[in-house]
């Protein structure tokens, strides 16, 4: 494949989601509106298609493999695209790799511009997985920009999967839904942040299963709601052994902005552990007050205030 | 210099907190504010940063009226302004806030040597949140980093030594010491005697107005005086 298929919008839209600078480290494959602009893989890293001729990947992480990289970002560059990608990653035992899979939607005209990621991550036992995703809409066109990512998640004994997610802005709709299954002593920790803004709509679901002993999970969205967009966050956690369970929806609200938080915990095992935190508000006018008396405008204070929010 | 000419601040209640108060605070000094509590101490720290806005009177900073300026204008011409009770921010790191406060990324080397002032090593912390995860002392010594990272020619400090531990109390004095030597003028609220003692000046406080103002040297005898002698604080003694 040669990577020069990349048009210049997805060319800007990778280097957002997945900081591509005409090319990228180790193993990747670029997804441009539906196929492939690029692919390769590595001694340790296969990348495929799906053997069963469903759209998509299936991506081999040899066990053992140290401190690679893949990359699988998928850019969808005008109207009336709708692209789904069933992607699946066998993690072998032991292994410790980065996965980079950003996605960006662009549209100049009246046509939706979606992508519909589906992906399931089998990680063996002891490996170590850090998974990086951030969403984009960009393009001056009226039509929507969609992005629904389904994750789910198989985390053998002693695996770990870190999962930072962030949606950067203008994705018109976005329903995000993640779930996953520990066995005895793994571990799942997210880091999401969302920004909406405009008439936008964000859904966040989260269902996690702890179902082996000292098995752990750390849930954490931080989100920004502005203008009239509107946020659902809904976590499900069950602890079915002993274990911790955490998770905390933050957001930050604006303007007209909407966010409904649900969190549901459900102890079926005397030794679960399990905490949720939550809190909806503006910015809290002391914050605004100490940055004014660094020198900065209310406007520079707000605007610092929810980047370091988000970051 | 700072000048306050019968300035005036109302709860919104109605109730005077400051009451036609006017005063100097020397430019290139120390100046310690202190006096009972509810005496007014924190709003003219506030009055002069431009945190509150005065119900009457004008403040001036080096002869320029700066009554009417919001606190950003007044941040900006060199007054900053140390939190009693500092603010937390989710997702600020230490390295964030003190850049903000300089208005530049800084190096290692700043870095360093700005919290190694208020006791804090800089591999520890320059990566930390500034958020409920640090206690009360440690977000104390940001706070007062925060201030000098600014290096502005007006630093007013609300009480600097609460949260801070009396191990960590000499290393506080060595910073206001080190602000004195480069004529920073310094406005520091505080009840605490061993920063009385490092004061050029020192302002009594009591019901919204001036009780006592001078060299420490004149006004820290009385002000002893009165605290022993009485049992309660300097001023109440003189309204009964």
């Amino acid at each position: 494949m040669n990577i020069q298929e990349v048009n210049p919008v997805a060319q800007s839209l990778l280097h957002t989601v997945a900081g591509y600078e005409g090319a990228f480290e180790g193993a990747y494959n670029i997804r441009q509106d539906s196929g492939c602009a690029g692919r390769r893989s590595t001694e340790n890293i296969r990348i495929q298609s799906k053997p069963d001729g469903k759209p998509g990947l299936e991506i081999h992480v040899a066990p053992g493999t140290r401190g690679e990289k893949v990359f699988i970002p998928a850019v969808v560059t005008h109207g009336d695209v709708s692209d789904v990608a069933y992607n699946d990653f066998y993690i072998g035992a032991g292994a410790k790799v980065t996965i980079v899979a950003g996605c960006g939607v662009h549209t100049a005209d009246n046509g939706e511009s979606r992508h519909d990621g589906i992906h399931r991550f089998y990680l063996a036992s002891g490996s170590e997985v850090i998974y990086e995703e951030k969403h984009i809409g960009t393009g001056e066109g009226a039509g929507l920009r969609r992005i629904n990512p389904v994750t789910e998640c198989f985390l053998e004994e002693d695996a770990s999967l870190t999962m930072e997610t962030s949606q950067l802005g203008g994705v018109s709709y976005t329903d995000r839904k993640t779930t996953a299954n520990l066995k005895a002593r793994a571990k799942l920790i997210v880091r999401e942040r969302l920004l909406t803004q405009g008439d936008e709509e964000a859904k966040t679901y989260f269902d996690v299963v702890l179902e082996g002993e000292d098995a752990g999970c750390d849930l954490v969205s931080r989100s920004v709601a502005k203008g009239k967009s509107r946020q659902s966050f809904v976590s499900r956690i069950v602890g079915e052994a002993r274990c911790h369970g955490h998770s905390a929806c933050d957001a930050i609200l604006a303007d007209d902005a909407v966010v409904t938080a649900a969190p549901q915990l459900d102890a079926l095992n005397p030794d679960a552990a399990l905490i949720h935190e939550a809190a909806i508000g503006k910015i809290a006018g002391e914050q605004i007050l100490k940055l004014r008396t660094l020198g900065l405008t209310e406007e520079e204070a707000e605007a610092r205030i929810v980047a370091g929010f988000l970051k | 210099m700072i000048r306050l000419e019968h300035v005036s601040w109302t709860l919104p209640d109605g109730g005077d907190i400051i009451k036609d108060l006017s005063l100097t605070i020397p430019k290139g000094k120390l100046t310690v504010v202190t006096g009972p509590n509810g005496g007014g101490k924190t709003t003219l720290a506030k009055l002069i940063a431009g945190l509150v806005k005065p119900s009457a009177g004008r403040i001036y900073l080096d002869g320029q009226d700066i009554t009417d300026l919001d606190v950003t204008q007044r941040a900006r011409l060199g007054i900053s302004f140390g939190f009693q009770t500092p603010v937390r921010f989710k997702g600020f790191t230490v390295q964030d806030l003190l850049e903000t406060a300089a208005g530049s990324p800084l190096d290692f080397d700043t870095l360093c040597d700005l919290t190694g002032k208020v006791g804090l090593c800089t591999m520890d912390y320059v990566d930390r949140a500034v958020d409920a995860s640090l206690s009360g002392g440690e977000i104390k010594r940001v706070e007062i980093a925060s201030v000098l990272a600014r290096g502005t020619k007006v630093s007013i400090f609300d009480e600097p030594e609460a949260g801070i531990d009396m191990w960590s109390f000499k290393g506080l004095v060595d910073v206001f010491n080190e602000l004195k030597r480069e004529k920073r003028t310094l406005v520091i609220i505080s009840h605490q005697q061993r920063l009385i003692d490092v004061a050029d000046e020192i302002i009594v406080l009591s019901s919204g107005q001036v009780r006592d103002q001078g060299p420490k040297d004149e006004v820290l005898p009385g002000l002893l005086a009165g605290e022993i002698a009485g049992y309660c604080p300097v001023g109440r003694r003189e309204r009964l």
